[in-house]
């Protein structure tokens, strides 16, 4: 009964999509006036999708084997949570929460959009139906998850071990939420170029939306990262693989727009160029969730490769993403460019962000998909790896990071302050940093020592905008914006000193056998087997210490039963100044055991900086919240 | 924006969905081509193992007509699998030898006697050396190899019985 109350709601769902878009389009031509019934149809959509979604929770957590999805991805074994999570673990599940926050995100919009004209919520709202309608019958003809199976199994096939992790249970439905927020931000555009309002109220509807999706896709990235670290077991915290990079351009598009949406609401500048990062950035959403789904491109991340499932999608993709520039295209040149402004201005400063921020863009995209366009062309097979995205996106990296120290110290439309006086300490934190890494690591790479000597300068330079102040007078959004800006510098100089200064090694040991690796010592002292719910698992004991004080780490090799993999859980010990990551590999002919070893100095400051530049997207979101809150007071107060 | 510039997103988005189509109009080809591809076979020499079935040499791969020649380990799962369809080929005309990869030879003994024989000669490559000449890095591997000594096709990996007629054809075009 659960399965079909799912079902029922999804279908309903749908029609009341196919309803709004319909009365979109009719008030839109101006035959009838229903913002009102729009607005409610689109609550009640939302509530019908979270039922749907909810549905499925239950039918996953009571682990009811007669649905196939749950027999397929679920086993009675596994622990609550992963049952639950086994829920979007998979294409269709992920699908129906993908379109559950797509409706969700139309719900709130229609509650709470009070800036922008009700003309343009109108057409938003009938944008966002158009949406939800494509990926409603994707789900109900192509990957209905609520199909039953008859006669039901005894038991299921399980879920990939890979995943059963508490990170990774909740790192995609971060992301998702993180790429459908950007939905609204991209209907909110289309419904502004076919109104021809873009202006400053509509940066102002649209902010809160991108940067809530900007945190949650913060989030998500710097989760999933330190996930592959931990979990794969190969040391590395990105690998350019097309599923990571799926993830990094709708962020890369979202961070531009964050900033252009500044110069939109702020000085009514920037509005087609605005607009078109509003759409690229959902766009680059889309294509992410193509690439994950269809499988076309090789990758570690390939669940669900399904051709027939892939050319529905693309055919979604096509139509939208080719409505919406078609729509630009007709409607941009008549976007009137708001107040002008100098060529040393703040707007400026936040233009050639954009510009930096694209060509990385840029960059990402066309290494992610150029193998796919020379091997339709010439027939020749190449991969593009790390090499190609460090050596380009690196150094335009270390460009914007410190051009971000400059940025926020200038002023709206003309800057006459001598602004560079302002960064002379920074700079000179930096020049240490650089001296410092000449004289006790000559060694290491040209782009490492940058980065380090950039990110000390950006961290020293990103409070430089709450100096001349009083700081605790100074707006939330401002402190959210340092704090994001230094998490970026904390970020570079985490990856950085990971970059250089790494310790590796790779040895077959012998019980008792002492590696050396960095500062420590490791001895392996046993191997011995071990259980958990629904593994076993041989784990090694190994005896660190450098110095004077000994700890013990206790890496696994564990074995799942259903489905039977294999995964190796490495164990990391985590001081102030690095990671000790050990890894157990397989039993050697000789007797003895393969170990990896790495000593990684202050790869931490990697996610740490994620998680303040998420954090400072947070702080300057409550900040804007605050604000309203007052203004709205204050407005009825003056009542 | 320029007016000039404003059809760029639209062309650059139905080059990326012609690009896309067409990846999945045409599924990847995991099946590295092989660099031995129209090189001669490496001189080798390899010792008989099984009592009553010849050796293999370089020079029987170059007797006038293709043969398949197929790596393989008793102690190779996959082996075991393609063993059925390696039957199914030699049914059909195909000559067959193996060489077979790190092995013993009661344990090679005791593999045909349960999976079946489908091979003329059996060479023992005890130390992988000739594996490694060829370029084969694992078992099952298969070679097409033409009249004259040539490679003409690598296959990694078990060959299917979907795989059937592709090696079929393949023999025929080494002709």
């Amino acid at each position: 009964m659960i399965a079909e109350a799912g079902l029922a709601s999804l279908w309903l769902a749908a029609g009341l999509a196919a309803l709004q878009l319909i009365l979109a389009t009719l008030s839109f031509r101006g035959a009838i006036d229903s913002g009102r019934q729009m607005r409610g149809v689109a609550i009640v959509q939302g509530v019908l999708g979270l039922i749907s979604f909810v549905m499925l929770l239950l039918v996953f957590a009571r682990t009811d084997l007669s649905v196939a999805l749950v027999a397929a991805n679920s086993h009675s074994a596994k622990p609550f949570i992963y049952k639950v999570a086994a829920a979007w673990g998979n294409h269709e599940g992920s699908m129906l929460l993908w379109v559950t926050v797509l409706a969700v995100a139309g719900a709130i919009l229609a509650l709470y959009s009070r800036r922008t004209s009700e003309r343009t919520l109108v057409a938003a709202l009938g944008a966002q139906a158009a949406l939800a309608l494509g990926f409603y019958t994707f789900l109900l003809t192509a990957s209905n998850p609520f199909t039953r199976l008859f006669p039901a199994p005894l038991e299921g096939q399980g879920f990939n071990p890979l995943l059963q992790d508490p990170g990774l249970a909740f790192h995609p439905p971060t992301l998702y939420f993180g790429y459908v927020g950007l939905s609204v931000a991209f209907s909110l555009a289309v419904g502004a170029l076919f109104t021809g309002e873009v202006d400053s109220r509509l940066a102002r509807a649209m902010r809160p939306w991108v940067l809530g999706a900007w945190v949650l896709l913060t989030l998500g990235i710097t989760a999933g990262s330190y996930w592959a670290y931990y979990e794969l077991g190969w040391g590395g915290w990105w690998f350019w693989d097309p599923v990571e990079n799926a993830s990094l351009m709708p962020w890369l598009a979202a961070t531009a727009l964050l900033h252009s949406i500044n110069v939109l609401a702020a000085r009514g500048a920037l509005k087609a160029w605005t607009m078109m990062l509003a759409v690229i950035a959902f766009s680059m959403s889309m294509v992410g969730t193509f690439l994950v789904r269809s499988g076309v491109l090789t990758s570690v991340h390939a669940f669900a490769i399904d051709p027939q499932r892939g050319a529905f999608l693309l055919v979604l993709l096509a139509l939208y993403v080719g409505a919406a520039f078609t729509l630009f295209a007709v409607r941009a040149p008549a976007l009137r460019e708001g107040a002008p402004f100098e060529l040393v201005s703040r707007e400026t400063g936040l233009v050639v962000n954009n510009l930096i921020l694209s060509v990385i863009l840029g960059t990402v995209f066309v290494g992610t998909l150029y193998p796919l366009f020379i091997e339709a062309v010439s027939g020749e097979k190449l991969s593009v790896g790390a090499p190609y995205f460090n050596a380009v996106a690196g150094p335009l990296a270390l460009v914007l990071a410190m051009l971000v120290g400059v940025g926020p110290l200038l002023s709206w439309r003309r800057e006459g302050r001598p602004v560079l006086r302002r960064l002379v300490v920074p700079a000179l934190v930096g020049a240490t940093m650089l001296a410092i890494t000449i004289l006790v690591a000559p060694a290491i790479g040209l782009l490492s020592r940058a980065a380090l000597a950039v990110g000390m300068y950006l961290i020293a330079a990103s409070v430089v905008p709450l100096v001349s102040r009083n700081p605790f007078r100074a707006p939330l959004a401002t402190w959210g914006m340092v704090v994001a800006h230094m998490g970026m510098g904390v970020a570079l100089v985490g990856a950085a000193a990971n970059a250089a200064f790494t310790q590796e090694r790779l040895a077959v040991a012998q019980l008792g056998e002492t590696l050396k690796v960095g500062p420590w010592l490791v001895q392996l002292q046993s191997v011995r087997p071990t259980a958990g719910k629904n593994w076993t698992a041989l784990e090694a004991e190994l005896l660190a210490s450098r110095g004077q004080g000994r700890l013990t780490l206790r890496p696994q090799t564990r074995y799942f039963t259903s489905p039977q993999a294999e995964t190796n859980e490495a164990a990391i010990e985590t001081f102030w100044n690095g990671q000790l990551y050990t890894v157990l590999g397989k039993q050697d002919p000789s007797g003895g055991w393969q170990l990896r070893l790495w000593w990684k100095p202050f790869v931490t400051l990697i996610w740490l900086g994620g998680a303040m530049i998420a954090l400072g997207g947070a702080v300057a979101m409550a900040g804007r919240i605050r604000r309203r809150r007052r203004a709205a007071r204050n407005e009825w107060l003056r009542r | 924006m320029s007016r000039d510039l404003r059809f760029l997103p639209l062309i650059l988005l139905a080059l990326l969905i012609a690009g896309l189509v067409w990846r999945l109009a045409t599924p990847l080809d995991t099946n590295v081509a092989s660099k031995l591809d129209g090189q001669p076979v490496p001189t080798f020499d390899l010792a008989a193992v099984i009592p009553g079935k010849p050796g293999l040499a370089s020079s029987d791969l170059a007797r006038g007509s293709p043969r398949l020649v197929n790596l393989f380990a008793s102690w190779c799962v996959p082996c075991a699998t393609e063993a059925k369809v390696l039957e199914a080929l030699k049914a059909r005309g195909v000559a067959i030898d193996g060489i077979a990869i790190r092995d013993r030879p009661e344990d090679i003994a005791r593999f045909l006697a349960r999976y079946g024989d489908p091979y003329e000669r059996i060479g023992s490559d005890a130390r992988s050396q000739i594996q490694i000449a060829l370029g084969s890095s694992g078992v099952p591997e298969s070679f097409i190899v033409d009249g004259r000594g040539i490679i003409r096709y690598q296959k990694i990996g078990p060959i299917t019985a979907d795989e059937m007629p592709l090696i079929l054809a393949r023999l025929e075009q080494a002709k």
